[in-house]
């Protein structure tokens, strides 16, 4: 038995940050100590916290060290773990107020508001071993449903919940399971999607990597509910620590026989397998993903059928996103009402979101449908850097559009985003401040589905390229007030014609960007200039002759040999060689360079 | 594993490990003086003996066992400090294992100061 347990975050975000070299330097050091016998180091996943990575926190007395060096681990151990003295200078500065107390996490700004039931094993629990999940109350779902319930009375249980989707369109959980469920074969198949593709989410990995067996349990209640004794999670080959924890989880799960035949005595049988994409953005479309499964090149298929009729192999399938399964558990052991009291009218419970871009903490949160914008920037994502003002909040991702500053008080719920030409999507959530080109970045989503896209139709196969290519005019200064036309007509096109949902949502980003910033559009046309800054083509640098002290730094630090002048005399840019790239105002002690 | 009795058996061993890792602003905390001269005199099998017998009864949901530094009294040592929210401190000095575990059965799960253990008890001038 161990008085205290350290944890240690072994997420992609603080692997990569070293997290697993400071996991070994800290179990040598224990050893050292001759602690061994009385602390326990455990790797878990996400805490959510990733910009202040590597994270550790040591129970029980809850103390939060961040951005943790192999070097700090001596002193830790030496002083915290042995003595008691906590290392103050490396506690996650929110949690010491300015009186010198230390405070508890859940207090802090970036905690207090979340609400954690898809997180709340992650950054506890070590996902490698299945005790632990147990231990959290793991399996007892299962257990209820297989032994006390109807498959018709967990379907009611989920209708009631109001859960929906958390993949992105939102479609009612319990709804999907009940057709799925009246539509008899010999063979039903439960299909889990993480094939998380959004360029900056990372909800369903840090799922995967804290605590995969919330997923597993979840789908052999699905296969219960809708009478499916396989199941495939399609998880993408480029999530490998995700892939691994998985690959034990169902290895101890059919070891304890909670996976497998005969679960629990009941007679129930469920098995899971993996399936890895090869990272493919239009897999992640159910059709395609089920094309894919099946071994087939990954291209989406027209609906109807749908998959609750005609889905894997033919047979009636379900398919429903890791956040959605690692909620359900909870539903089952807390009912519906719980989660039925979190949220708004229509958007139950809570929603996981990455937090990106141009704020303070970069990372994970878990917030109550119905939390604003507002909040959930300037509270818990602490705001924008550098004193710079918020421009617009990206949702969804390349599906999604751009929330403008006038819509920072939203309640965010999937009706209120689509209402502003914006939607939920899979909890990408990316900040942009005034130096961000709106222009620049609807090119950027558009880059991005061209690529993305799997040629299959017409309209998202060449109508995205048209688009494209008309972005670029605009972002090179080339363009005329009626390419601007043809692009929304264009828009319109595309989202009316595509087959699936990828070419459908692809002109969002345009669309919603035109919506809020039509005059920095123009700007670009008309003026031929980008306020923000950003387009190459419409900018040239400029040194002030007042300003300019003659100190040739910036002739001696540029790449393309563009600044001519001589010691203590005013330099000038060669406006044919300068390559834009910015490197003199970076190094300019003055400020006397300039770009307009 | 064929029954939930199995599973209730494996969440009963595992959960007061598990448990402890939570933030409960209610917690008895029950902290150890682990400094040089704790240590010296014979702090640690104290903080073990109270960290197990906390997790054997299961009580880590409502308990914490911790280590602190030094506190000024080093002639008691080793002292073991109970602050139950709500409550007055409670300090035990020149503790042992077997006094730790008396500490446990009698105050911490009986809800009586054991007085004779207490600073308050010691003959101070």
């Amino acid at each position: 038995m161990y008085r205290s347990h350290v944890l240690v975050c072994g997420g992609t975000g603080c692997t990569s940050s070293g997290s697993q070299q400071i996991m070994e330097t800290l179990k040598k050091e224990i050893e050292k100590n001759g602690l061994s016998d009385e602390v326990a180091v455990v790797q878990t996943g996400c805490h959510g916290l990733c910009a202040l990575g590597p994270i550790m926190i040591v129970y029980p007395d809850a103390t939060f060290y961040s951005m943790v060096k192999v070097e700090d681990i001596p002193e830790i151990v030496s002083e915290h773990l042995l003595k008691g003295r906590v290392v103050t200078r490396l506690l996650y500065k929110e949690t010491v107020s300015p009186a010198g107390k230390i405070k508890a996490l859940s207090d802090t700004d970036f905690y207090k508001k979340q609400h954690r039931i898809a997180l709340r094993n992650c950054g506890i629990i070590n996902p490698e071993v299945i005790d632990e999940y147990i231990g959290t109350g793991g399996y007892e779902a299962l257990g209820k449903v297989l032994t006390e319930m109807t498959p018709d009375e967990v379907i009611q249980l989920l209708l009631d919940s109001g859960l929906r989707g958390r993949g992105g369109a939102g479609f009612p959980t319990g709804l999907k399971w009940k057709l799925a469920k009246q539509n008899e074969a010999d063979q039903k198949y439960v299909c889990c999607n993480a094939d998380e593709g959004d360029p900056g989410a990372f909800m369903d990995r840090s799922i995967l990597e804290g605590d995969p067996h919330a997923v597993l349990e979840a789908m052999a209640i699905a296969g219960y509910a809708i009478g499916a004794s396989q199941g495939y999670i399609y998880v993408r080959a480029e999530y490998p620590i995700a892939v691994e924890r998985l690959r034990i989880a169902i290895g101890q799960a059919r070891e304890y026989g909670l996976l497998g035949k005969n679960i629990f005595d009941t007679g129930f049988d469920f098995d899971i397998d993996l399936r890895l994409g090869a990272g493919a953005f239009v897999c992640g479309e159910e059709t395609a993903l089920m094309t894919s499964i099946e071994g087939k090149r990954g291209e989406p298929r027209p609906r109807p059928p749908f998959p609750a009729q005609k889905g894997l192999f033919g047979k009636p399938s379900i398919l429903n996103n890791v956040e959605t399964y690692a909620n359900i558990p909870q539903i089952i052991l807390n009912g519906p009402e719980w989660f039925a009291s979190m949220g708004t009218e229509k958007s139950k419970g809570t929603k996981v979101f990455a937090l990106g871009g141009k704020i303070h903490n970069t990372g994970l949160v878990e917030i109550p449908m119905g939390t604003t914008l507002r909040e959930v920037i300037e509270e818990i994502g602490g705001g924008i850097p550098n004193g710079k003002k918020f421009k617009a909040a990206q949702t969804g991702g390349p599906s999604g559009g751009c929330i403008p500053a006038e819509h920072f008080d939203i309640p965010i719920d999937y009706d209120n985003l689509i209402s502003i030409g914006s939607m939920m999507g899979s909890g990408g959530l990316i900040v942009m401040d005034e130096d961000d080109c709106m222009v620049d970045i609807a090119k950027f989503f558009l880059e991005f589905t061209v690529e993305e896209s799997c040629g299959k139709c017409t309209p998202c196969r060449i109508g995205t390229k048209r688009m494209l290519e008309i972005l670029d005019k605009i972002t090179k200064g080339t363009a005329v007030m009626e390419d601007l036309d043809k692009l929304e007509e264009l828009c319109y096109y595309i989202k009316e014609n595509s087959l699936c949902g990828l070419g459908q949502t692809a002109p969002n980003p345009v669309l919603s960007t035109l919506r809020y910033f039509r005059s920095e559009y123009e700007a670009h046309i008309k003026e031929k200039r980008c306020p923000a800054g950003v387009c190459k083509a419409l900018l040239s640098y400029h040194i002030d002759r007042d300003k300019c002290k003659g100190c040739t730094l910036c002739a001696r630090n540029c790449p393309a040999d563009a600044i001519i002048g001589t010691v203590k005399n005013p330099h000038i840019i060669d406006q044919d060689k300068c390559i834009k790239c910015g490197t003199c105002i970076e190094k300019c002690k003055f400020g006397a360079i300039y770009k307009r | 594993m064929k029954s939930l009795a199995e599973l209730k058996a494996i969440r009963e061993r595992v959960q007061s490990q598990v448990s402890m890792r939570a933030e409960d602003h209610n917690h008895i905390r029950v902290v150890v003086g682990m400094a040089t001269c704790g240590i010296a005199s014979g702090a640690r099998p104290v903080l073990t003996t109270l960290a197990n017998a906390v997790q054997e009864k299961g009580l880590t949901d409502k308990i914490a066992v911790t280590q602190t530094g030094c506190i000024g009294l080093c002639q008691y040592e080793p002292i073991v400090e109970v602050m139950e929210p709500g409550k007055e401190k409670v300090t035990y000095i020149k503790m042992n294992p077997d006094k730790a575990l008396e500490v446990v059965e009698r105050h911490l799960i009986g809800g009586h100061v054991v007085e004779e253990y207490t600073l308050n008890h010691a003959d101070i001038k």
